[in-house]
């Protein structure tokens, strides 16, 4: 440990976002820039019978307006899909085409239609009104699982019974069902791990600025990973040189991966911006991004556990019926399959697992990876079987998990824990992240408590011990289960003469604090002051080829990318002290920014030889000048954090209202950099994960309308829903990457949900009432009703 | 979330505001219920009158048996109003659970009152308090009781052309209480349920009590069946639950998808409670 790592450094960044200096995409202004104004289909399920488009265009400020028949003959199919998953039989999954503007049929509320651009963002959205669409509204389906049934109304006609591929993973089927009927005791429960939407604080905007001299392509986007966005656009979408164009991912105001994906609207800006001549900015507002931003779970499950008569899982099986929305969004196949299915082993030994997804298209907006991505919905199901199986059992949640955990295995002693759906964990030692939840929380005292009670109220405790994948991803493994993309990341120390030292990194913060941690590892590991490091990242231009942020990754695969940089750095930077001090580089010490020959006094600072590396005159033959390197690291692995999670709650009988009294998270995210950047990671996402549990989720009539759209409706959790978090850690490094770190960004949304609802049904059984399941969001209604409707 | 355009008028008293009205106009107090509704275009008037800063509007005044609001004070002014909380403690209690911090700084009493949405604290407040509320048109003022005030889902005994300039609150006497209790929406933090109780009376005795609810129905009501139950009674658990039982009486109540009609119902009941006891 040096002078930083393992420090609460306080964000650099900080300064700048809360004096109101940040700069967002929104902020930017460029010259002759235009406002666009994007009009939207008010149906889920409609054909577009004629668009009248005269008015807008005679408003006075208009500049352009485009339909989808502009793009009929252009060439320009839509933006693609990222990650091909193939139906059972080895069938390539239903891609249907996702258009810029739709000329025929609109497929969700909010579909895309026609673009005003205009002088004003105010006459474009006046002008955008007299756009004139005439519908001719058809039947809509919003239920995955209603959707997938015969005669169902179709999203694409072209994909029988809206099915976009089904998949399977683990142990024969035949295999997991004798285990289960061999059982001793089986928990089942279908459920629905219910549709949340991000609700990033920024909303998503883009400028496209094309350059007819130079015939250059500049976007500004609010994206979480903008060489991705670039690839895609110049060679799936709009086919450009990709050497041409630019994009630019200032300041973005939050993600949770809604960010991650190439919208329609980042294409629309560049392709506008060139057949106007003139920049075009679009900036979504709240009401258009609760229907057009990707959002998450919306998953539809059945699952039965199987245990001995001793507690032992014998065996798991899950179906789902996952929703992708009506359009397949960038990663949207990768979600409830190989971020989902592969992680249904969690900390537990189940000899046989097998999952099995139908993902189903519905008139609804796109589906992807949000906070978690898959892991979430895994941890629900298991975390809520597990506690389910011990209230059914009579035995105690703790115990039963105890009895079941993975035995500890630290990945270079012990190998490796392989299990049964195609993962091998890096290392982990799951009992001493529940013994500490459970010494923090008190559990005995609590039991104690609970059957003591007498006050109109019921009180509940819950579980969850966890397990996810991040640190994504090997590029040869996920480019087998279909990614059509590498999941390396890139990263360039480039140390200038003065010693001061510029690193550009391919991974992407908006909100994660990495010009902060990423400082910290590159001062410690160079012995420089924090203040010599200024970390560049969101501009394709200077920064090499890199794959962004997402699935949280940043520091396990981004940081482990700087880390070889500055490998390289020190080693040649020995040379060159070599030379300068008349020894061999290998009697060199390099410590506290400076090299020192073995067993001397004799030294040089690295500044020194940063400025010989570019004043070399006095300079080892045959070595090329400058200290600027650049690395590409693809991870060995996944990472795999895990951690135990324990809410206590209490329900007022006369209301069925919720109360979370205590939550308690201790979690293993390996070794920690800046542990106040941890905590605030960990605090957010247990916010996130709390409020799918108490009070998000989409609702959608049955013609396909977003009822709760807004935040006077769509209820997002605020700081007075939540008490104080009690959170500690344990500390595992990952072996195998050199930070040992495994990743902090989706930890607590992970964990947190299914410790809430567990929660709330323990106290419902406390009170007599043997729900199994009580859905999400657990309103007072719903738990009241469950109160009303079991007597037992 | 970009309303459509509009011309912005500051008045600078309640003539002036009278003298500028017209049909396409709207007044603006402090602008939470009509600025969001104006950015989603399901209102787009051409001119708007700001009346916020009329300082004879403004103002918390005490007039012997009564106390006078202007209709432009904030909910803020009012939770904080030591002559309210002496004069009628719910009303202050009551502004002070409104929406959060920021709505009770900017909105007012007067474009709650106007503005009549059927999960607004105000309504039951001002009719179980049996307050008047005094409104100038161009014919000169008149005083409209709360009562009769709210004649439907968002609508008012107001005319097109008249302004709320007061709302008058009669004192409580001396050994009288009140109280508000409300079960909220989580997500706008609006009433599902919000139930207003005076008493007046000596301890244990019910003499004269008067329920108000709102959030249950299309407009608040005063909830007479609550009232006739406890009237002459006894305050005892027996008698607050008959009472109680009683909440909706005669009301047809809503239902969406935070409280079915049944849950409202039964929230309704709750809530009728919570507030008797309070009064126990
Ligand atoms: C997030 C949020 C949460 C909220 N939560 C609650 C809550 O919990 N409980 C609650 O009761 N309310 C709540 N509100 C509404 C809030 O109290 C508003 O301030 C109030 O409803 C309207 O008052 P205003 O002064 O803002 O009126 P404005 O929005 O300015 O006007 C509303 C209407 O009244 C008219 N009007 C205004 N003043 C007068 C007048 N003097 N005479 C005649 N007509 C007039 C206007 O023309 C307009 O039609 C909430 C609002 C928001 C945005």
């Amino acid at each position: 440990m040096g002078n930083y790592i393992g420090k609460s450094v306080k964000r650099v960044e900080d300064k700048r976002f809360l004096t109101g200096k940040g700069q967002y995409t929104d902020d930017i202004v460029l010259h002759q820039q235009t406002y666009a104004s994007i009009v939207r289909s008010p149906y889920a399920h409609a054909n577009i019978e004629s668009i009248d488009t005269s008015a807008a265009e005679k408003a006075v400020g208009v500049v352009a307006v485009f339909t989808g028949k502009d793009f009929a003959d252009s060439g320009i199919a839509g933006v693609p899909c990222g990650w091909q998953v193939n139906f059972k039989n080895g069938d390539i999954m239903k891609e249907p085409p996702h258009p810029l503007l739709v000329a025929d049929k609109v497929k969700h509320l909010g579909d895309a239609v026609a673009i005003v651009i205009a002088e004003s963002k105010e006459i474009a959205r006046d002008a955008a009104e007299l756009v004139d669409v005439s519908y001719d509204v058809l039947d809509s389906v919003v239920d995955p699982k209603k959707a997938a049934q015969p005669g169902a109304p179709l999203v694409h006609e072209d994909c029988p019974n809206n099915i976009c591929f089904d998949w399977e993973l683990g142990n024969p089927k035949s295999d997991v069902n004798a285990a289960i009927e061999a059982s001793h005791h089986v928990t089942t429960l279908e459920f629905v791990n219910q549709r949340v939407i991000p609700n990033a604080m920024e909303p998503r905007a883009a400028i496209g600025d094309y350059q007819a001299a130079g015939d250059k392509y500049t976007l500004y986007t609010s994206s979480q990973n903008p060489h991705l966005i670039r690839l895609l656009l110049c060679a799936f979408v709009l086919n450009l040189p990709e050497h041409k164009v630019r994009v630019v991912s200032p300041d973005v105001g939050g993600g949770f991966g809604s960010k991650i994906f190439h919208y329609t609207e980042e294409a629309l800006v560049i392709w506008c911006s060139k057949q106007i001549g003139r920049p075009v900015k679009w900036t979504s507002d709240r009401s258009e991004a609760f229907i057009t931003d990707a959002h998450g779970r919306d998953h539809v499950t059945k699952a039965d556990m199987g245990f001995d008569a001793d507690g032992k899982i014998t065996a798991l099986r899950v179906e789902t019926y996952a929703n992708l929305g009506a359009y397949l969004s960038t990663f949207a196949p990768a979600v409830p399959t190989y971020l989902h299915g592969t992680l249904l082993q969690g900390l537990y030994t189940t000899p046989v697992i097998n999952v099995d997804v139908t993902a189903v298209f519905t008139h609804t907006t796109a589906v992807d990876a949000y906070r978690g991505a898959g892991r979430p919905e895994a941890t629900y199901l298991l975390e809520r079987m597990i506690d389910l199986a011990a209230l059914e059992m009579e035995m105690d949640p703790a115990e039963l998990r105890f009895k079941n955990f993975i035995p500890a295995f630290d990945g270079v002693e012990q190998e490796g824990y392989m299990t049964q759906v195609a993962l091998q964990y890096d290392s982990g030692d799951y009992d001493p992240v529940l013994k500490k939840a459970l010494d923090m929380v008190g559990y005995d005292d609590f039991r104690a408590k609970q059957s003591a009670l007498d006050n109109g109220k019921l009180i509940g405790i819950g579980f969850s011990t966890y397990i996810e994948a991040c640190g994504i991803a090997p590029s040869a493994v996920v480019g087998a289960l279909g990614a059509r993309a590498g999941l390396f990341e890139s990263a360039q120390v480039r140390v200038q003469p003065t010693g001061k030292v510029s690193v550009y990194t391919g991974s992407h913060s908006h909100g994660q604090g990495h010009e902060t941690t990423f400082a910290q590892v590159v001062a410690d590991r160079m012995g420089i002051p924090l203040d010599d490091v200024e970390i560049v990242h969101g501009d394709s231009e200077s920064v090499a080829f890199g794959m962004g942020t997402y699935g949280s990754r940043s520091l396990a695969v981004g940081g482990s990318a700087i880390v070889k940089s500055i490998d390289k750095v020190l080693e040649k930077g020995a040379k060159i002290a070599a030379h300068l001090l008349e020894a061999n580089a290998d009697d060199l010490d390099y410590a506290g920014g400076k090299w020192t020959v073995k067993g001397t006094d004799k030294s040089i600072a690295f500044g020194d030889v940063s400025l010989t590396a570019y004043v070399p005159h006095n300079y080892p033959e045959g070595l090329e000048p400058g200290l600027d390197f650049s690395s590409f690291y693809d991870p060995a692995n996944f990472t795999y954090p895990f951690g135990a999670h324990i809410a206590i709650v209490e329900i007022d009988k006369s209301t069925g209202k919720v109360e979370l009294q205590r939550f308690i998270a201790v979690d293993d995210v390996g070794n920690v950099i800046n542990p106040m950047i941890v905590d605030g990671q960990i605090h957010g996402g247990l916010a996130q994960g709390i409020g799918q549990a108490l009070f998000e989720g989409a609702i959608y009539d049955d013609n396909g309308q977003l009822i709760n759209g807004s935040y006077m409706d769509y209820c997002m959790p605020r700081a007075d829903d939540l008490p104080s978090f009690e959170i500690d850690r344990t500390v595992t490094p990952c072996p195998h990457n050199p930070l040992g770190v495994k990743g902090a960004g989706e930890a607590g949304t992970i964990g947190s949900t299914p410790a809430v609802v567990n929660a709330v049904i323990d106290a419902l059984w406390s009170g007599g009432h043997k729900v199994k399941d009580v859905k999400m969001p657990m309103t007072p209604e719903r738990v009241w009703s469950a109160m009303q409707s079991d007597q037992a | 979330m970009i309303p459509s355009k509009f011309q912005y008028k500051r008045a600078e008293s309640v003539s002036d505001a009278l003298s500028m009205m017209s049909d396409d106009a709207k007044l603006l107090a402090g602008g939470h219920s009509l600025l969001p509704a104006m950015k989603l275009r399901l209102n787009q008037p051409d001119t708007l009158i700001d009346i916020s800063r009329i300082e004879e509007l403004k103002s918390i005044k005490d007039e012997g048996d009564h106390i006078v609001i202007g209709a432009a004070a904030t909910h803020h002014d009012i939770a904080h109003s030591n002559l309210v909380k002496g004069a009628c403690s719910m009303i202050a209690s009551g502004a002070g659970q409104i929406g959060d911090i920021q709505v009770r700084n900017a909105g007012t009493i007067g474009g709650s009152l106007a503005h009549a949405d059927p999960a607004a604290d105000w309504p039951a407040l001002v009719i179980a308090a049996e307050a008047t509320i005094r409104v100038q048109g161009q014919g000169g003022p008149r005083d409209i009781p709360a009562a009769s005030f709210f004649t439907g889902f968002y609508e008012t005994a107001l005319a097109d052309d008249e302004i709320i300039t007061e709302i008058h609150i009669p004192k409580l006497p001396a050994g009288s209480s009140s109280t508000y209790v409300k079960f909220v929406q989580p997500a706008s933090r609006f009433a599902i349920v919000g139930c207003a109780v005076v008493k007046n009376a000596a301890e244990g005795e019910v003499g004269n009590i008067k329920v108000a609810v709102t959030g249950v129905s299309e407009m608040a009501y005063r909830a007479h069946g609550v009232e006739d139950e406890l009237m002459g009674q006894v305050v005892s658990d027996e008698s607050i639950d008959r009472a109680a039982a009683r909440a909706t009486d005669h009301v047809d109540v809503l239902s969406d998808h935070y409280a079915s009609e049944k849950y409202r119902k039964h929230i309704a009941q709750v809530y009728v409670r919570k507030a008797l006891e309070t009064l126990k």
